[in-house]
């Protein structure tokens, strides 16, 4: 039972993991410019299928993640210069709207290059074993590799942020957008940056569990509404708080998927029990949100509403 | 702007008509699918008249108005296999539990604004989404055939195209009426009042939480009347009723019939229908197409397609 539960704990930390590294740019985009991107999920899914392709042309997996990078990076770019830039001023109506056209058309347009089935890449052989936890429980390794870089990533953006200069001028354009406009910086050459690399975080999330999860068109959604509710939880804007909200929505969903139905059997029959934590474990991030926003409306670390 | 002025009730009487002659358009025709494409557009104008309601005069963007949907169509489905097949009941019941998880979910995003709670409500959607995805009874992800359509007085009046497609009908005029009276009402200029200015509206003594909310829940109510007509249109209801995408589309027609204009709703819902039909003759990837499309009315066109149509007009 321990070891389940430090197997299911590590597991609740990749995903959050995960999360974070899509949240993270989309909660800087929504801060920063106030730009809602519901395309963010496809960038994410883009990332897994070119580092699908990527790596069997090269027949390396490391290789493939290498040039997803600056591929995504480059999608972001596009997609800033030719749609995002002529919205930055409008409704949020209007920026969720076109993006929602953009997830159409990105979505369809994978089903064209790719076809709809599922694709699967071949993990790196030297990535493929497993790490003993306690007893005869092990973990892979390659689980392991990707906590380890999500963590490496979340300090690398901290350090960034509040340590250089380019991280000073996109906190105060944060705050204040029109006087960093004043003083000198070129705020739009600043947007563009931030959104092909918000972007090539999201398609590193994809190009990081391409190895194990199957590639399909679907896989950017579910996780786009799951970072929306992550930068609910941690409050809009806030790297910080993506960091605790994705943490603590992979824990709870990861947790409360493999525990929830053991929990209820102490206090149902079994078989009610079962169906019971079936429909109730994917319902509880957003019961989790619902509670974190009753209380705090402006979510965990959120300062504006 | 929300009264019915003479040219709206000439519009209005112009477009019920052309609706109430299709029947026999389609019968000239020899065209039966014409109906099964009329009666969805019906079942989409009325979620779309829904979402006008709080989008357009209560500023509420909703993007999980199709959670609404699959609370009708599920309301069909469950009552149907317990032997409850009358079309009234299954309304009743659709309602209802609409209405309670309009107030729920309602009260806790309305204590957000703008973005906060487009992705709120974006975020409850999902919930009842996975829901139903989870629940096995009903068939999961599968979903649930229908053995038979509603009843009336114990009667399956409603096992003919044409009879289901005038229930409809009468269904979107009545909630039109309803809707525009309610635009109309104090009630309703308290509504666009609070859209306009909230803390005015509250200097001046009311309550803008308390009006969005029961806005908020009337629109659901209506929403899942909808999706009573769209699970008997389909003999089918299964979760992607309630898919983000569906949400995503109320909004698009909306939109392009132009925000605030509750006549406009019902045109954007058959625009965008019929375009994603007259898409798909074209190519599979309609998709791509529909997409582009929607990109470029929001980047060349800032009130929707009506706004196009001023525009060339002026």
């Amino acid at each position: 039972m321990t070891s389940l539960f430090l197997l299911q704990l590590l597991n609740g930390v990749q995903f959050g993991i995960l999360l974070f590294l899509i949240a993270a740019g989309l909660t800087l985009v929504f801060g920063i410019m106030d730009f809602v991107n519901l395309a963010h999920g496809v960038v994410y899914m883009v990332g897994a299928y070119l580092a699908v392709t990527f790596t069997s042309m090269t027949g390396s997996y490391g290789l493939g993640l290498l040039l997803t990078l600056p591929a995504t990076l480059l999608l972001g770019l596009a997609l800033e210069l030719s749609v995002f830039r002529r919205l930055y001023d409008r409704p949020h109506l209007d920026q969720v709207l076109a993006t929602f056209g953009l997830v159409m058309i990105i979505t369809e347009g994978v089903e064209i290059l790719w076809g709809a089935a599922p694709l699967s890449v071949q993990m790196p052989e030297m990535l493929s074993g497993s790490f003993p936890l306690i007893g005869a429980m092990r973990y892979p390794v390659y689980r392991l590799v990707i906590i380890a870089a999500g963590l490496l990533t979340a300090l690398g953006l901290y350090l960034i942020i509040s340590h250089t200069r380019i991280g000073m001028r996109l906190r105060a354009g944060a705050s204040n957008r029109s006087m960093v406009a004043a003083l000198g910086v070129d705020i739009s050459k600043l947007f563009t940056v931030i959104f092909a690399f918000g972007a090539m975080l999201a398609g590193f999330a994809g190009a990081m569990v391409a190895p194990v999860l199957t590639v399909n068109p679907g896989m950017g959604e579910q996780v786009l509404i799951l970072a929306f509710v992550v930068i609910v939880i941690g409050g809009i804007g806030s790297v910080r708080g993506a960091f605790a909200g994705a943490l603590l929505v992979g824990l709870v969903d990861t947790l409360g998927r493999s525990f929830g139905p053991i929990l209820l059997r102490a206090v149902m029959e079994p078989a009610a029990a079962g169906q019971a934590g079936r429909v109730l474990a994917p319902m509880l991030v957003y019961i989790l949100m619902a509670v974190i926003l009753a209380v705090r409306p402006a979510g965990l670390f959120g300062a504006k509403t | 702007m929300t009264r019915l002025t003479p040219t709206r009730a000439w519009a209005a009487t112009i477009l019920f008509t052309a609706f109430a002659a299709l029947p026999l358009i389609a019968g000239a025709l020899d065209d039966s699918y014409l109906i099964v494409i009329a009666t969805r557009i019906l079942a989409y104008a009325i979620a779309a008249l829904a979402l006008d309601l709080i989008l357009g005069y209560g500023g509420m963007v909703s993007f999980g108005h199709a959670a609404y949907l699959g609370i009708g169509a599920y309301a069909v489905a469950i009552l149907s296999r317990a032997g409850i097949t009358d079309l009234g009941a299954h309304l009743l019941a659709a309602i209802l539990v609409a209405a309670v998880f309009a107030l729920i979910t309602g009260a806790i995003s309305l204590r957000t604004r703008g973005i906060y709670f487009i992705m709120i409500t974006l975020a409850f959607a999902q919930m009842g989404y996975f829901f139903f995805v989870s629940l096995s009874a009903y068939g999961g992800d599968d979903g649930v055939t229908l053995n038979a359509r509603s009843t009336i007085f114990g009667q399956p009046l409603l096992e003919n195209n044409t009879a289901l497609y005038y229930t409809a009908l009468a269904l979107l005029i009545g909630l039109y009426l309803l809707a525009v009276a309610i635009t109309r009402s104090r009630f309703g200029r308290v509504l666009t009042g609070t859209r306009e200015n909230p803390i005015r509206m509250q200097a001046i003594g009311f309550s803008p939480f308390r009006y969005q909310l029961t806005a908020y829940v009337i629109s659901g109510c209506m929403a899942s009347i909808a999706g009573v007509m769209l699970a008997n249109q389909a003999s089918y209801v299964s979760p992607s009723f309630m898919d983000w995408h569906r949400s995503g589309e109320l909004v698009v027609m909306v939109v392009f019939g132009g925000i605030g204009n509750l006549l406009g709703a019902i045109a954007g819902a058959t625009i965008a229908l019929l375009l994603e039909e007259w898409l798909a003759i074209l190519t599979d990837h309609w998709p791509i197409l529909f997409g582009l499309i929607l990109v470029l009315v929001v980047l060349y066109s800032r009130d929707g397609l009506s706004g196009l149509f001023r525009r060339s007009k002026s």
